[in-house]
């Protein structure tokens, strides 16, 4: 039994299993920070952005004027963003037998491995993971092509030239691998291949493994997954939390006696209390627009806007903001809206006994009916008519490269009465804003992260009692920039098995037995002694 | 032999009050608990006397599921849980537990408040009842205890049906509640794997039925009530609050708009807003359709349609009226049909089954004249049409679901004997299986013939591998040597060496030790090398040895030779084996037996 580790992001993980003869791919996360290299893709023509210097090597002999812009003292690919995809050389994925994807966020590769792959296996995830997560894709590619960028810059990825070029460029790695974003054809096809399953369903996979998807209670239909026979068993252990907040609380008990566990998705921010955090935004919040400034959040259209909105629905009046307009510019914004009311069944339970009423699960449905909030599928149409300053504006995507928000930051940057608020924990907020400077906006640093913190994770571990733990090398050592803190790691006994990008782990079993039939005829005659 | 137990307490050869008992592998569950509409008295409710006859039934049921929210799968359930006594889990879908509750004080109140029955459940008796409620999730399978599963499967008929299989060890039965195999304007069709189960309780109110296809059906409807509408008269269409309603009022709300139709139409009780409130926040279990559109159009947002007042129903002018209860037994649906009854010019569309008794079923059966409370009678004048609405499977639907799931056995409840009777024969015949139609309180027993899972130590497994040529078929049964130890409930298959080890046994070799005398007239160390020479010419592919100190081994048996003291051309040959090589060892004795053939030397 083999672990084929594919990505080397921690919380976007994609890993293979191969247990007992069939092949199981383990999500498949995008790694969207390499945009964060290129350059923003404004809505409407920002002059400051066409004017852009070229870059030239210092002593003059490399010219990638064309594909490299100088920007805030930075250098920037001025080409379609691209994305940072799952390793596809280690292993052929056409060999893949089925995908289990564990939350919408881990989802966003899956057309790249289904499609031009010679996939043919099935993929199976619960009804919102599959729901949201093809709003979040058809949002992803509405941003790329509603700004359609011919250019593709492929000079600057040859290893010689870009040993030349300055950080953080210089040392992006697998940049060959990088690819531009999806159609929305080939989202649709690879959606195709989606079975839903339900929380506790076993699924047997050609009756030698059953699979079955476990609450983690970090968003709307998120999953753990159990994978096992008859003797062995896997746990995969991937973004779960035990906050609560609205999904369905997590399902502990059922990944107990597992003879390996698969932990991933941990929260990025572990100094950063999520309840701390909110509280901050909104207080920063409140400040701003009582100045008379507005306030721009940049985030996802789905998970964590669900419990701000409903933070807010709660603050609003408290803090006097009763006549603040609070917009949500998306393509998909009312879409999200709407689904996160019709999934009862994957809620908390207060949120199921409001629905027993029967009132929408989520207050929001109340402030879009008090006109409090509205929503826009983007700043052209009747928002630019019936927009009032100041507001409150929620808009994507959170790596500033691309969609609604890139006009904001154009619009707002240069006032120091406004603020932006970062609540997505996936980009570091300097190097997100680093195409933007010199900015006299204020900046508010509070990441929401909800997944598992180390402390919770130990105590989880300790009661769940796995044999063997895998992880990625990252939860073996306290991070970088806070090298003494050895709280920020995990420490077991085993230790667990650190795995990163293109490892492959044998894991450890011990089979002892397998599973047979005695035939009723056979069994009748069989005399006891 | 293991045998399965299904004694229905209410839907046995009837319609109503569904209540159902199966015991399989040492677990008791109820399917549904249901009152019936027929009957005002005390077999309105299931004889829960039947399971035991003092008192609580918690220790005599291990479950109880509630297939949907129609009363005659739920109406007894306060009467049961509450009055009688059940402290266990009681299992229903997400929409049936919202909705079941609001159904449930409805019915309470016509019979307390209008009827002024005493001895009934009360408000808090029903709170208290759905306390003990476990929702369930479609396809989750729910672990009742370690050894009792349960799993949903999606059923169409109303929001939030389920059909369930209920599953011990490898023994298993599937109930359909009702359903319907065909989409309908607001629902999707039933759906269920290939889980084979040993018995599938299927309802079979249609059993004979074969209908048309749902447009015909639906552009009569629409036919008759706008004709009816055009000459000026009163359509009166009783329904339950919950389910076809919502249907017809789509039907109607799409007909109007394109027909541009100015006549009122009426829903009766408090309940619309609120039903189709239940219908857009549980949107995922109705049809495809509505679930993909729902996000621009809320099919459950009525602009023609609104709420009715008692007075209106003396109004004059055309208009159409979905009213409450839909057997017209009682409520409001009963209150106008008396009012409009006189007139020819009115019309009252029957969209469903009626149960038996309710006045419903009597005009349907083109009774014109109803004997109502205190001596009055009514003459019935104005026109009574049937439409099958209803969502249940036709005769090709339960086929069909037959086909899906591959029983073993069918068992058919919630339909009339005559029916049932017919449809039981067309399953014999076409699919081979044994069909069941057992009454109220009458059990079927089924013997079932599971498997027995054993676990095979991976050593003996990948030995006897190893021995046998190509690799075991997984669907083809393969003798195997091993010995089977029973421990704590779990059965284990080891290797002989294994198995003592483990019980800590000392091996005991059994032989078996022959003489054989043979004519042959050399040195007992030339008969020893023919014996030798012989073997190896008959006994392809076994290893045979010729020892220095003058013995003989194939495999574990050993042969010497020594002369007989009288004559010395008579040779006593002794063998002996082991008992495993039993086949070898006789095998060879008979054969040393015929003698040695003369041309070896």
């Amino acid at each position: 039994m083999k672990l084929y580790c594919l990505s080397g992001h921690p919380t976007l993980p994609c890993n293979v299993l191969k247990f007992k003869s069939t092949t199981i791919m383990l999500d498949c996360g995008l790694d969207t920070t390499s945009v964060l290299n290129f350059l923003p893709l404004p809505l409407v023509h920002s002059p400051r952005l066409s004017k852009l210097p070229g870059w030239v090597s210092k002593d003059g002999t490399i010219n990638l004027g064309k594909e490299l812009k100088e920007c805030a003292g930075r250098v920037f690919v001025d080409a379609q963003p691209e994305f940072c995809l799952p390793e596809r050389e280690l292993l052929d994925l056409s060999t893949i037998d089925v995908i289990l994807i564990s939350n919408y966020h881990c989802m966003m590769a899956l057309p790249y491995i289904t499609e031009h792959t010679g996939f043919t296996g099935t993929v199976y995830a619960t009804e919102p993971t599959l729901q949201i997560g093809r709003l979040l894709m058809e949002e992803l590619v509405n941003f790329m092509e509603r700004v359609p960028k011919a250019q593709s810059a492929t000079s600057w990825k040859n290893k010689e030239i870009q040993r030349m070029l300055p950080g953080p460029l210089k040392d992006a790695v697998d940049v060959w691998m990088w690819k531009r974003c999806y159609s929305m054809q080939e989202v649709n096809s690879a959606l195709s291949k989606v079975q839903l399953v339900g929380y506790s369903q076993k699924v047997e996979l050609f009756g030698a493994v059953q699979v079955s998807p476990l609450s983690s209670g970090y968003s709307l239909g998120s999953s753990n997954w159990i994978i096992q026979s008859h003797h062995e068993k896997v746990s995969y252990v991937s973004g779960s939390s035990l906050l609560t907040t609205h999904p369905q609380p997590m399902d502990q008990s059922s990944l107990k006696n597992s003879d390996v566990l698969i932990l991933t998705g941990l929260t990025q921010m572990p100094t950063a209390n999520p309840d701390g955090m909110l509280g901050e935004f909104c207080s920063n919040l409140a400040m701003t627009i009582r100045a008379g400034g507005n306030v721009l959040v940049p985030c996802y259209s789905s998970g964590v806007i669900y419990d701000l909105l409903e933070c807010l629905y709660q603050f609003i009046e408290s803090a006097n903001l009763g006549t603040t307009p609070f917009y949500f510019i998306s393509p998909i914004a009312n879409s999200s809206l709407e689904f996160s009311q019709i999934f009862a069944e994957w809620l908390c339970h207060n949120k199921q006994t409001k629905v027993y009423l029967p009132e929408p699960p989520f207050p929001h449905a109340e402030l879009i009916q008090t006109n409090k909030l509205k929503h826009y599928p983007s700043i052209h149409g009747d928002f630019s008519s019936e927009f009032r300053q100041p507001c409150v504006v929620f808009t994507g995507h959170p790596s500033l490269r691309f969609g609604d928000v890139v006009h904001f930051m154009e619009l707002w940057g240069k006032s120091s009465l406004n603020t932006i608020i970062f609540t997505e924990p996936d980009f570091s907020y300097l190097d997100a804003l680093a195409p933007y400077q010199p900015l006299a906006m204020k900046c508010v640093y509070c990441p929401i992260d909800t997944r598992l913190n180390f402390h919770q994770v130990s105590k989880l571990l300790k009661e769940v009692q796995p044999l063997h733990v895998v992880c990625p090398e990252q939860y073996t050592q306290p991070p970088l920039t806070q090298s003494h803190r050895s709280d920020l790691m995990l420490e077991l006994q085993p230790p667990p098995m650190p795995y990163r990008r293109c490892s492959v782990l044998n894991l450890p079993f011990r089979r002892r037995y397998e599973r047979i039939y005695i035939l009723p005829e056979c069994a009748v005659i069989l005399a006891l002694t | 032999m293991p045998e399965i137990k299904v004694t229905p307490l209410g839907a046995g050869q009837d319609v109503g009050r569904s209540c159902i008992l199966v015991s399989i592998g040492g677990k008791n569950i109820m399917l549904d608990c249901g009152m019936h509409m027929g009957y005002n008295d005390d077999r309105r409710f299931p004889d829960f006397s039947y399971i035991t006859q003092n008192g609580r039934l918690t220790d005599f049921l291990d479950c109880v599921i509630i297939s949907h929210f129609h009363l005659d799968h739920c109406g007894a359930l306060p009467y049961m849980s509450e009055m009688v006594g059940y402290d266990g889990p009681i299992y229903m879908t997400h929409p049936t537990k919202a909705i079941c509750p609001i159904l449930l004080e409805d019915f309470r109140k016509i019979t307390v408040d209008k009827k002024g029955e005493t001895n009934f459940f009360t408000s808090q008796m029903i709170k208290d009842c759905m306390k003990k409620v476990i929702p369930l999730n479609l396809h989750q399978t729910v672990q009742v205890d370690d050894e009792l599963e349960i799993k949903a499967y999606y059923a169409g008929h109303v929001l939030g049906a389920a059909m369930v299989h209920i599953k011990v060890g490898s023994e298993s039965v599937v109930y359909t509640g009702d359903y319907n195999m065909t989409p309908d304007r607001h629902l999707g069709a039933a759906w269920i794997d290939k889980c084979r189960p040993d018995i599938l309780i299927s309802e079979s109110t249609y059993a004979t039925t074969i209908r048309d296809s749902k447009r015909c059906r639906e552009r009569d409807f629409l036919k008759k009530v706008h004709e009816s509408i055009e000459r000026g008269g009163k359509v009166l269409i009783p329904v339950f609050a919950l389910g076809r309603a919502q249907e017809l009022c789509i039907l109607l709300e799409t007909f109007w708009e394109r027909m541009n139709l100015k006549a009122p139409i009426y829903f009766s009780t408090g309940l619309t807003e609120k039903a189709n409130h239940y219908y857009k926040l549980f949107i995922t279990w109705t049809n495809q359709k509505i679930r993909k559109t729902f996000v621009q159009r809320n099919m459950f947002e009525f602009k023609h349609i609104k709420a009715f007042d008692r007075s209106y129903a003396d109004n004059p002018g055309p208009m159409v009226v979905f009213a409450t209860p839909g057997m017209l037994h009682a409520g409001q649906s009963l209150q106008i049909f008396k009012k409009w009854a006189g007139n020819e010019k009115n019309m009252v569309i029957m969209p469903g089954y009626c149960v038996q008794g309710t006045i419903g079923h009597k005009i349907l059966n083109g009774q014109r004249k109803l004997e109502m409370e205190g001596r009055a009678t009514l003459d019935v004048k104005l026109q009574v049409e049937y439409m099958s609405f209803s969502a249940h499977a036709d005769a090709k639907g339960i086929m069909q679901l037959i086909r899906m799931a591959e029983p073993r056995n069918m068992l058919l409840v919630h339909g009339e004997a005559v029916k049932m009777e017919f449809l039981k024969g067309k399953i014999e015949q076409e699919f081979s299986i044994d069909c069941y139609m057992p009454a109220n309180g009458e059990t079927t027993t089924v013997t079932t013939n599971p498997s027995v899972p054993v676990d095979i130590s991976l050593n003996l497994l990948k030995r006897e591998m190893a021995l046998g040529g190509p690799l075991p078929d997984p669907k083809k049964p393969r003798t195997m040597h091993g010995t089977l130890i029973m421990k704590e409930n779990s059965l284990k298959l080891v290797s002989s060496e294994q198995a003592l080890k483990e019980l800590g046994l000392n091996e005991h070799q059994l032989r078996f030790t022959c003489h054989v005398q043979l004519q042959d007239p050399h040195s007992d160390a030339d008969t020893l090398h023919r014996i030798y020479t012989h073997l190896k010419s008959v006994l392809k592919g076994y290893t045979i040895q010729h020892l220095p100190d003058g013995t003989v081994i194939v495999e574990s048996i050993v042969i010497k030779v020594s002369s007989s003291t009288e004559d010395s051309n008579t040779k006593v040959l002794l063998l002996s084996w082991s008992y495993q090589d039993e086949d070898l060892g006789s095998f060879l004795s008979s054969l040393l037996k015929k003698g040695l053939p003369s041309g070896i030397c």
